[in-house]
């Protein structure tokens, strides 16, 4: 395993691609860390976007897993132009005459996708914390470590679209095509959400229930619901709007965890499948 | 002899088209074979079946009498295939560690192999600045990095440069002297005959032949002679047991040889017939005559 990742980093560190994206989705985090300075003007209420309590823990913990979690895209840009890059250089083949079985071939994008996935969960650990420690209201140990489920979720959120970027890249071999394969993908499963809500509304049934937690984007976005509803201000707006009896879901569901931990096997092993049968 | 790599049966069919056709062969070690074919015989197809980059229909192949995994075997071995393909962004030293990495041996000899091929100014610069050559170059330093056991070499020269060429066969031939073991598959035929003792010749997918190039049609060569008596010269070489035909041509005489035949014993007894040769030598058949009569029996 570590033979693996070792080989897989080589790759990583010395592709363009790799380092302009890493660049870019740090200085965003960072930019993204000052924005509890910044002050804002929001009607009769005045001051900075740290006294809304967005940075009180364990809230903290939710909103910038949540936030953070919209930057994964550019990750998945490098795992996909890294995975068809194997195919438009030709190195796949070369790197099997080497010596390298299919399954290692596999693996060793998966273990690159895990570690990225670690990596970045570590991150925003580390971001939130800094973020609560400077702004959080309450200080105590018991309180900030509590609630904590988001980062596990963040993490198999990001693990599920690398994997499914590595699929998309062996299966279409191109990366332009392979992000536009995930593009469209991304698009059917909304377009299916639209329909299964039309069709409960129309028929009464509950098939959004379903879909919204079984195909692999949808399972993937909603492994962290938005935050915000939940933050005391933004709340606070929201009732003073007349009949709203919306209902919000905060809470990671098993439902989703389970359906991105299955959709995620099934990514690498037709990623393998595909490596297995073809001929390069 | 140790075996390093049995082809048994091997068979590659493209929907329909048979690319490779029940092909068996063995190769051992310290040998240096050639297999020739022309464009679209199967001697890809075949090598990238025992690389593991194509998968067999039917039929099986061992390496090292099957003291090893496939992919484990494939780590003994350097090769090249077709065109040299590396990472283009890295540098000819990066893509060459992360071959090591791959076969997992240590990275010493990245220096000593790149000096082999000409390449060590160019250690630094990345793989998408180099010329053709220099690709080609850089792969058999890539190939060499674990002394291989066995290089296979897939149409080296193909796309080269009269100079890209001689630089590469010099190459090849420095190595094979060295003993090692090397599978050449080429459509170029001279190319084969400079370095290859034995021979393999595909045609649509089929082995016609296997074994030393001498042995391919069992033929001895051609002795030319002359003198300046040429019917008494004509007269005596139709009376002697080696010869299977014998032609009259501007230059002297053309015998065809049913067996080796030491040639100053020709000399000794034409001069007992009172004649007196002013030339004499024999000339191999070489590899493209025996290969063209060999593809046309069948």
């Amino acid at each position: 395993m570590k033979r693996l990742l070792d080989i897989e980093f080589h790759k990583f560190k010395y592709s363009k691609s790799s380092k302009v994206l890493t660049i870019i989705y740090l200085s965003i985090v960072i930019l993204s860390m000052l924005i509890g300075v910044v002050p804002f003007n929001f009607g009769s209420v005045q001051g900075k976007v740290a006294d809304l309590g967005v940075f009180n823990f364990p809230v903290v913990w939710h909103v910038s897993t949540y936030c953070i979690s919209f930057l994964k895209i550019f990750i998945a840009i490098v795992i996909v132009s890294l995975t068809a890059s194997e195919y438009s250089n030709r190195t796949i083949k070369q790197n099997l005459i080497d010596g390298l079985s299919k399954k290692e071939l596999v693996l060793s994008k998966f273990y690159l996708a895990t570690v990225l996935a670690l990596i970045v969960t570590l991150l925003v650990f580390i971001v939130s914390l800094i973020l609560g420690l400077i702004y959080s209201d309450y200080n105590d140990v018991g309180i900030i470590f509590s609630k904590m489920e988001y980062l596990p979720a963040f993490f198999l959120g990001h693990l599920v679209l690398f994997c499914f970027c590595l699929f998309a890249g062996v299966l279409v071999k191109r990366s332009a095509f392979a992000l536009g394969f995930i593009a469209v993908w991304w698009i059917f499963e909304g377009f299916l959400n639209i329909i299964s809500f039309v069709f409960d509304s129309k028929y009464d049934w509950n098939t959004y229930d379903y879909v919204s937690h079984i195909l692999p984007m949808n399972a993937m976005s909603n492994l962290l619901y938005n935050p915000f509803p939940k933050i005391s201000l933004v709340k606070e707006t929201l009732n003073l709007i007349p009949g709203n009896g919306m209902k919000w879901q905060f809470d990671v569901s098993y439902f989703d965890v389970i359906s991105v931990l299955i959709w995620s096997t099934l990514f690498i092993y037709w990623s393998y499948l595909l490596i297995k049968k073809r001929d390069l | 002899m140790k075996t390093i790599l049995e082809i048994k049966n091997l068979t590659k069919d493209y929907s329909g088209l048979k690319a490779v056709d029940n092909v068996s062969f063995k190769i051992e070690k310290g040998h240096v074979y050639g297999i020739l074919g022309p464009n679209g015989s199967g001697k890809s197809t075949t090598l990238g079946m025992v690389l593991n980059v194509v998968n067999p229909t039917q039929g099986s192949y061992e390496w090292f009498e099957g003291t090893t995994t496939n992919h484990d075997a494939l780590k003994r071995i350097g090769a090249i295939i077709e065109r040299p393909n590396f990472y283009p962004s890295m540098s000819a030293i990066q893509n060459l560690k992360l071959v090591c990495k791959i076969k997992n041996i240590s990275q010493d000899k990245i220096e000593e192999k790149l000096a082999v091929v000409d390449l060590l100014s160019r250690k630094h610069s990345p793989f998408n600045t180099f010329s053709l050559g220099m690709k080609q170059r850089l792969a058999i330093a890539s190939a060499l990095l674990n002394d291989p056991e066995i290089l296979i070499l897939d149409e080296p020269t193909n796309g080269l440069d009269p100079q890209g060429i001689r630089k590469i066969r010099d190459i090849i031939q420095h190595i094979a002297k060295s003993g090692t073991t090397i599978l050449l598959a080429s459509h170029l035929l001279d190319e084969v005959e400079k370095v290859c003792s034995h021979v393999i010749v595909l045609r649509k997918g089929k082995t016609l032949y296997c074994g030393p190039v001498d042995e391919m049609n069992n033929n001895y060569g051609v002795v030319h002679l002359d003198a300046a008596d040429r019917d008494s010269l004509f007269e005596f070489l139709k009376g002697q047991p080696y010869a299977i035909s014998v032609k009259e041509e501007n230059e002297g005489f053309k015998v065809v040889l049913n067996q080796s035949i030491d040639l100053s014993k020709i000399n000794a007894d034409a001069f007992k017939n009172n004649i007196v040769l002013h030339k004499l030598f024999l000339k191999k058949q070489s590899l493209e005559d025996q290969f063209i009569q060999l593809t046309n029996h069948i």
